[in-house]
């Protein structure tokens, strides 16, 4: 289990939305996001702590990532403010924001197919005096950072278990492989604060748990991460602070076992058997006694049963006839 | 029986227009092929680069350097009037901005109220003559190795000053894309945002290959009328739909699939012609000699097809870079 920053090295504030954080890397206020109608982010005041693992969740459509794309520059919005480092971002273009210091990878895996894995990653590469045209021209010129770059590049990849296929081209990689590839070519920047849009969407157990080193070991080395995901168990493993959004504004925030028991989170997000797993009987069997629903119940026990798993032995009234009742493979989940 | 459309066919291979249109085409390369812009308008970029070049020399007298000069200012600030507007927007309008301005490119140089500058539909004749003047070869007229394909010292001049372009231009497009600008170029064709997310400019790399890939078409508008005069007519929608006919020939995103394109896709034509011909003296093929010029064309439309369809990425295409099948 990594190790955490303690919540008293986060803030000493009472925490409430829009807490004011000891050593805030950005801050965002009154950002607001309309799409005609609806308003898809309203958050009135946002800090996010530098050098610790902050984690944005909440329901679909909360306006997670369209609040990435806002501190990002890759959208603009209709009011507010932010900054990073202190620095104003209003109107600052995305590729500024990037060399500025913050490197955002994305939800859909935008991996360069058609270029190669190590082509990718010296992408990534910045101040790289080859990409102006003129000095493009003269090899000579850009030989020297080119070499630097690849080696960088080849480190990058060997701690992403990807240096086997650095000549492979990025269309060729699963998609786990191509989320961790766009994980590493944004570091190739050496950024401070790293924004990962779902980082563990579409990846396999396996690899989640590398993964999750991974980031933990950008926390190790100074960077600030920020990170949208729905898998909780991921956020309760890693993350130092969650934000809760829904319907575009922060609901709540604060260090993960607070945020996770908080009603208004689980009213908006967990719901209320966040805790039971309903990928195993047991989970469903919970759930159905607690809905003090018979039908449930009965079919729940019904394939505990045959699946030889003990079920309370509490009112069997029903468990008699039971037999008779239609069973659509509910337990495949 | 007159073989003589063989040599015909041979003569194309040197042809001071296939050069123009190699040329232009490699602009279309850089635009389409390397960066992914749409540019629906490279006949709107020669038609720019060679008014510009043959009215500065024509109508003005300048030497010839700064009417080359001209040309290439002209398609630079074709290519940004046409850039700064559509780049930041999604990449269709660009191609949609592109194909209109090429038809009001021409069909303004054509109105009866700029004739005296542009010639109106007449057109303008003897761009060449500045440039023949620093021909350095002696007059007369040469064969290549005792063919019958004999040119005089002019023709020889415009064809080695042609093809010398189209040689510079594809030493320029290897340079560029083996270097990081290149990289960062064809970042840009897959994706964009993930090159915005990486902190280039993507805006500022899109007007630089439109730029670079417009002048050339204005060079190639140069090499164009060279041998010829100039007419409007010659630079509508066809010309740009040959080129991408050509660089699908070739291969999209290489260096020399638009030379060997520009070279077959002539060579058929004349071909074809030549062939045609001379089914029709036999009296084998029902047909009458006015129609050989749209048959041509039929078959290379049927060529392209078949093309796209079992070797999309061209002759010289690697699969991996069809971004657009």
């Amino acid at each position: 289990m990594p190790e955490k920053t303690l919540v008293s090295d986060i803030t000493d504030d009472v925490i409430v939305p829009g807490v004011k954080k000891k050593d805030p890397i950005v801050v965002a206020h009154a950002v607001s996001r309309r799409f005609g109608g609806l308003t898809a982010v309203d958050v009135a005041h946002l800090e996010i702590p530098r050098g610790s693992i902050t984690a944005l969740i909440g329901p679909n459509g909360a306006g997670k990532t369209t609040f990435f794309n806002l501190l990002t520059g890759f959208d603009k919005p209709n009011t507010g403010n932010w900054t990073f480092k202190g620095k104003s971002l209003a109107g600052v273009p995305a590729f500024k924001v990037s060399r500025m210091g913050m490197v955002r990878t994305f939800q859909l895996t935008k991996a360069l197919s058609g270029m190669t894995v190590l082509e990718n990653m010296r992408l990534g590469a910045t101040k790289q005096g080859g990409e102006n045209i003129f000095i493009s021209l003269f090899k000579p010129l850009w030989k020297a950072k080119e070499d630097e770059i690849t080696e960088r590049a080849m480190q990058l990849l060997a701690k992403f278990k990807l240096d086997t296929k650095k000549d492979d081209y990025a269309s060729s990689l699963s998609g786990g492989q191509k989320k961790l590839l766009e994980m590493a070519r944004a570091l190739m920047s050496s950024p401070e604060l790293v924004m990962l849009d779902e980082p563990m969407a579409g990846v396999n157990p396996a690899l989640t748990q590398s993964l999750l080193g991974h980031i933990v070991n950008l926390k190790d080395e100074g960077m600030t991460v920020l990170f949208v995901e729905h898998d909780m168990h991921m956020v309760n493993t890693i993350a130092d602070w969650v934000v809760v959004m829904a319907e575009g504004k922060v609901v709540a925030e604060g260090p993960p076992s607070t945020v996770m028991s908080d009603p208004a989170v689980i009213d908006a997000y967990l719901g209320a058997h966040h805790a039971s797993d309903l990928g195993t009987i047991e989970g469903q069997l919970e759930v159905a006694e607690e809905m003090e629903s018979d039908l449930i119940r009965s079919e729940v026990e019904q394939d505990a049963e045959a699946a030889g798993i003990a079920v309370p032995t509490h009112e069997p009234a029903h468990s008699t006839d039971a037999a008779s009742t239609p069973v659509d493979g509910e337990e495949k989940k | 029986m007159n073989g003589n459309f063989i040599w015909l066919t041979i003569g194309q291979i040197f042809d001071p227009t296939v050069a123009a249109y190699a040329l232009a085409t490699i602009g279309l390369v850089i635009h389409f092929g390397f960066t992914g812009l749409l540019n629906f308008g490279q006949a709107g970029f020669m038609a720019v680069g060679g008014y510009a070049f043959a009215i500065t020399s024509v109508i003005y007298d300048w030497p010839l350097w700064a009417s080359f000069l001209a040309a290439i200012l002209a398609a630079t600030v074709f290519a940004l009037i046409l850039g700064i507007p559509t780049l930041r927007l999604r990449a269709d309008y660009l191609s949609i901005v592109t194909i209109a301005a090429a038809e009001i490119i021409r069909l303004s140089v054509k109105t009866p109220e700029f004739s005296d500058v542009t010639g109106g539909s007449e057109g303008i004749n003897g761009a060449a003559r500045a440039f023949n003047d620093v021909n350095p070869l002696p007059e007369g007229r040469w064969g290549l190795m005792g063919t019958p394909l004999v040119y005089n010292q002019d023709q020889w001049w415009v064809r080695i000053v042609g093809w010398g372009l189209v040689a510079l231009a594809c030493l320029l497009v290897f340079l560029l894309m083996r270097s990081p600008w290149g990289r960062v170029i064809m970042g840009i064709r897959e994706d964009e945002d993930a090159v915005r997310s990486l902190g280039k400019n993507v805006f500022s790399y899109k007007i630089q290959a439109l730029i670079l890939g417009g002048v050339l078409g204005g060079l190639a508008g140069v090499v164009f009328i060279l041998p010829r005069s100039l007419q409007p007519d010659n630079y509508g929608t066809q010309l740009t739909f040959f080129l991408y006919t050509i660089m699908l020939l070739g291969g999209a995103a290489t260096v020399f699939g638009p030379v060997v394109g520009s070279i077959l896709f002539w060579v058929t034509l004349s071909l074809t012609d030549g062939l045609l011909s001379l089914g029709i003296e036999a009296g084998v093929l029902p047909l009458t000699t006015t129609q050989t010029g749209p048959i041509r064309f039929i078959i290379v439309g049927v060529a392209l097809m078949l093309l796209v369809i079992f070797r999309p990425q061209g002759i010289f295409g690697k699969k991996k870079d069809l971004h657009f099948a």
